[in-house]
């Protein structure tokens, strides 16, 4: 065990923080302290392709795609590093921290060689289509169809809960490969393109008067033959290995984020004089104490591989979700009414504050990625052994 | 930076589990509950000539083997899973750590040694005390094994003081106590002569110490979860084993919810305090403070999914759920902890 960091380690923070303080204090000063994930995408775009124009898109990645071969401790250096300069949420998080790392994984060569490099430039955006209006927490429900029609598969169906589809250029589907097969069997996780006339979006307004959501609907949409990850109705197995990642590495990042809502949390708190209350101080001191946590939770399931560090993966995400949830709450109380008014909008249009907007976002991390409940269900199948949930009958 | 075990100490969490599974029993515990020490004298003697785990703070020179806060950790864990009725945590964790560190070398020469080969068993008290020209006087009722000890380490005014239990001066008493498997005695010193501990204060004590109660607490929690699932898994009621229904596994997914984030808590706090850490007050506050409740919670609900046979004096159960409720109070409730934090996290001068 070693809570230090090496001289290397130390040499590769510098670098990252110098880069990033001058990134972000010249040419992309606009960009620096953004917090909300759908706001100024132009200019996020361009961000994506400055990072990888530096190589510091995908610091994990090996260099032949456009990464630096970074370690764990360098990849969560860099994570808090770019917190620390204000960097903006990433546009393409999905490619980078998702399917860039399942593609790695399950990618043939030519497959890498042609997605990887075009994500780490920036020039390939990517969202997630696995949630279908009869498929949510029952994932394996799915419906939407792919049958291969000469050297092209033809996809049919509805995707929901897209997020930044509006942004993007490319979706990860799960669909159904063999026709009339039912739950994990049979499904393809499949790469298709979003500009094409097959391909409508439309987005989904949400609780924070944004809309980063979308509804994608597939109506003859067309992709190539040799655009499937993993085996020909081996789609359960790939989407379920990005569930595992979407629980790990990608959440050091997701931490800085964390970290910085707390401190904005604590500065309301001084500020106003709650930081005296003794009851505020006591979820104050339990929101550093859960964040401390979870920093070294994602650690240690990312050290190894016993027992132990599966059980610390399959906890993580209730863990994190809750965490946030929490902090929302805090902030309300932290700044009372204060918390309900926003700079004047025009009639019609809604944007809270920051912290407001924290409360209001942190609801659907409890319910994204597998709800509290299915995750409760997980832990207790797969990290205690406890029978399976029984499957009903009804169609949803 | 490497957040997990080396192999070394791999070894010796493999070593110490598997000692202590095959040596600590549920009916050795049972004697030392019965005759009112909470010494399981055999499994106390095992551990030391056997593994030398009595002296594994100890520098090698006095006959130790000079482990680490995790390697501590490591021990008190599976120690916390067994519930096991030793004074390791008062004895040869906080007793020998403020000699280890702050005595002279005479002092060290005449405890280390044999505090290493278990022969010597001592206690400590941190409040309800103060010396005055080399002379302490005080009360505290909350003694760990205090009866078995031949001298304990008395906190006053953030000194930290040896003071020997064999003089007309010191009044030992045994209580009945909520922890069996620790009992509490009544110690009071009346101008009893005290040997300062010179080179050490006692909130240099404190991060180990705290991490020591957080790393038994780890143990203990983990035990009820692998308690309750192993029962969850064979009771039938309704013609399905319990463990199917979701209240059921809910409640156990909460526990190890919980436990995982004890786990990085102890083992933060233990690597930050090996390092020399700026973090290692914060974290041993947190450790404390987390996997306290994370214990206190798991025991409670291991009762409840246990049933009646829970509530048995014949299951262990009570015994992790008293040992739990003790630890949340020692040296520290979990809200003090919070606030020492608060206090880290939020400095006076910038509070508005």
């Amino acid at each position: 065990m070693r809570l230090t960091y090496t001289e290397s380690e130390r040499a590769f923070r510098a670098e990252a923080a110098d880069w990033l303080q001058s990134a972000l204090s010249g040419e992309f000063s606009d960009l620096r302290g953004l917090t909300n994930r759908v706001s100024a995408p132009k200019r996020r775009l361009e961000w994506e392709q400055h990072l990888g124009q530096a190589r510091w898109s995908v610091v994990g990645w090996p260099a032949k795609f456009g990464g630096r071969d970074a370690t764990l401790s360098e990849r969560l250096i860099f994570a808090e590093e770019y917190a620390a300069a204000g960097g903006p949420p990433r546009l393409n998080h999905l490619g980078v921290e998702l399917l860039g790392p399942t593609i790695l994984t399950y990618g043939t060569d030519a497959q890498k060689s042609v997605f990887l490099p075009a994500i780490s430039a920036g020039e390939a955006i990517w969202c997630q289509g696995y949630s279908e209006p009869s498929a949510g927490s029952d994932l394996s429900a799915i419906r939407t169809s792919a049958q291969l029609h000469g050297d092209q598969w033809s996809i049919n169906g509805q995707k929901v809960w897209t997020s930044l589809a509006q942004f993007s250029d490319w979706a990860f589907i799960l669909a159904r490969t063999t026709p009339k097969s039912v739950g994990r069997d049979g499904l393809s996780f499949l790469l298709v393109p979003l500009d094409q006339p097959g391909v409508s979006i439309r987005p989904i307004r949400q609780i924070t008067g944004d809309a980063e959501f979308n509804e994608l609907f597939l109506d003859d949409a067309r992709t190539a033959a040799d655009n499937v990850l993993g085996k020909v109705g081996g789609g359960w197995e790939v989407a379920m290995s990005l569930l595992g990642i979407e629980r790990g590495v990608s959440t050091l990042g997701q931490q800085m984020t964390f970290r910085n809502e707390l401190d904005a949390v604590m500065a309301a708190a001084r500020r106003n004089g709650t930081a005296k209350d003794p009851l505020i101080r006591q979820r104050l001191a339990q929101s550093e104490i859960g964040l401390r946590l979870m920093r070294f939770g994602a650690l240690r399931m990312l050290g190894g591989a016993s027992d132990n560090q599966t059980n610390a993966a399959i906890t993580y995400k209730i863990q994190w979700a809750s965490w946030r949830r929490s902090l929302g709450e805090l902030a309300m109380d932290v700044l009372g009414q204060e918390a309900e008014i926003a700079p004047a909008l025009p009639a019609g249009e809604y944007a809270m504050p920051m912290l407001t907007e924290l409360f209001l976002s942190a609801r659907a991390d409890t319910i994204y990625g597998g709800t509290n409940q299915i995750q409760r269900n997980l832990i207790a199948e797969r990290g205690l052994g406890l029978p399976r949930e029984p499957r009903g009958d009804l169609k949803g | 930076m490497r957040f997990a075990f080396s192999e070394d100490q791999a070894a010796i969490h493999d070593a110490v589990d598997s000692f202590l599974t095959s040596i600590s029993t549920s009916g050795g515990t049972r004697l030392a509950m019965d005759d009112g020490t909470g010494l399981d004298r055999p499994l106390w003697h095992a551990m030391a000539s056997e593994l030398g785990l009595t002296g594994t703070i100890i520098p090698e020179s006095f006959g130790g083997s000079e482990l680490g806060a995790v390697e501590t950790a490591i021990i008190c864990e599976a120690l916390g899973y067994q519930v096991a009725a030793v004074p390791w945590l008062a004895s040869a964790v906080i007793a020998t750590h403020a000699i280890a560190r702050g005595g002279s070398d005479a002092q060290r020469s005449e405890w280390l040694p044999r505090l290493a080969e278990g022969n010597a068993i001592l206690s400590f008290a941190d409040k309800g005390f103060s010396c005055q020209n080399g002379l302490v006087s005080g009360t505290s009722r909350f003694v760990p094994q205090g009866c078995s000890a031949e001298a304990i380490i008395v906190h006053a005014d953030n000194r930290v003081y040896l003071v020997s239990t064999d003089t007309e001066y010191c009044l030992m008493s045994p209580q009945t106590s909520l922890d069996q498997t620790r009992p509490l005695a009544k110690l009071t010193l009346d101008h009893a002569k005290a040997e300062l501990l010179a080179a050490v204060g006692w909130d240099e004590i404190e991060p180990l110490a705290w991490t020591a109660i957080a790393a038994d607490a780890l143990g203990g929690a983990q035990a009820c979860l692998d308690q309750s699932v192993a029962y969850v898994g064979e009771r039938v009621q309704f013609g399905r084993v319990i463990g199917s229904f979701q209240a059921v596994k809910h409640k156990l997914a909460d526990m190890l919810i919980g436990l995982e984030q004890a786990r990085s808590a102890v083992y933060w706090a233990a690597g930050e305090i090996d390092s020399d850490g700026d973090d290692a007050r914060l974290a041993s506050h947190a450790a404390k403070s987390f996997a306290c409740e994370t214990y206190a919670e798991c025991a409670g609900h291991a009762i409840q999914l246990l049933g009646g046979i829970g509530f048995t004096w014949e299951h262990d159960a009570h015994l992790y759920f008293k040992r739990a409720r003790a630890n949340l109070s020692m040296m520290g409730a979990p809200s003090w902890h919070r606030e020492q934090i608060a206090k880290l996290i939020l400095p006076e001068d910038l509070c508005a």
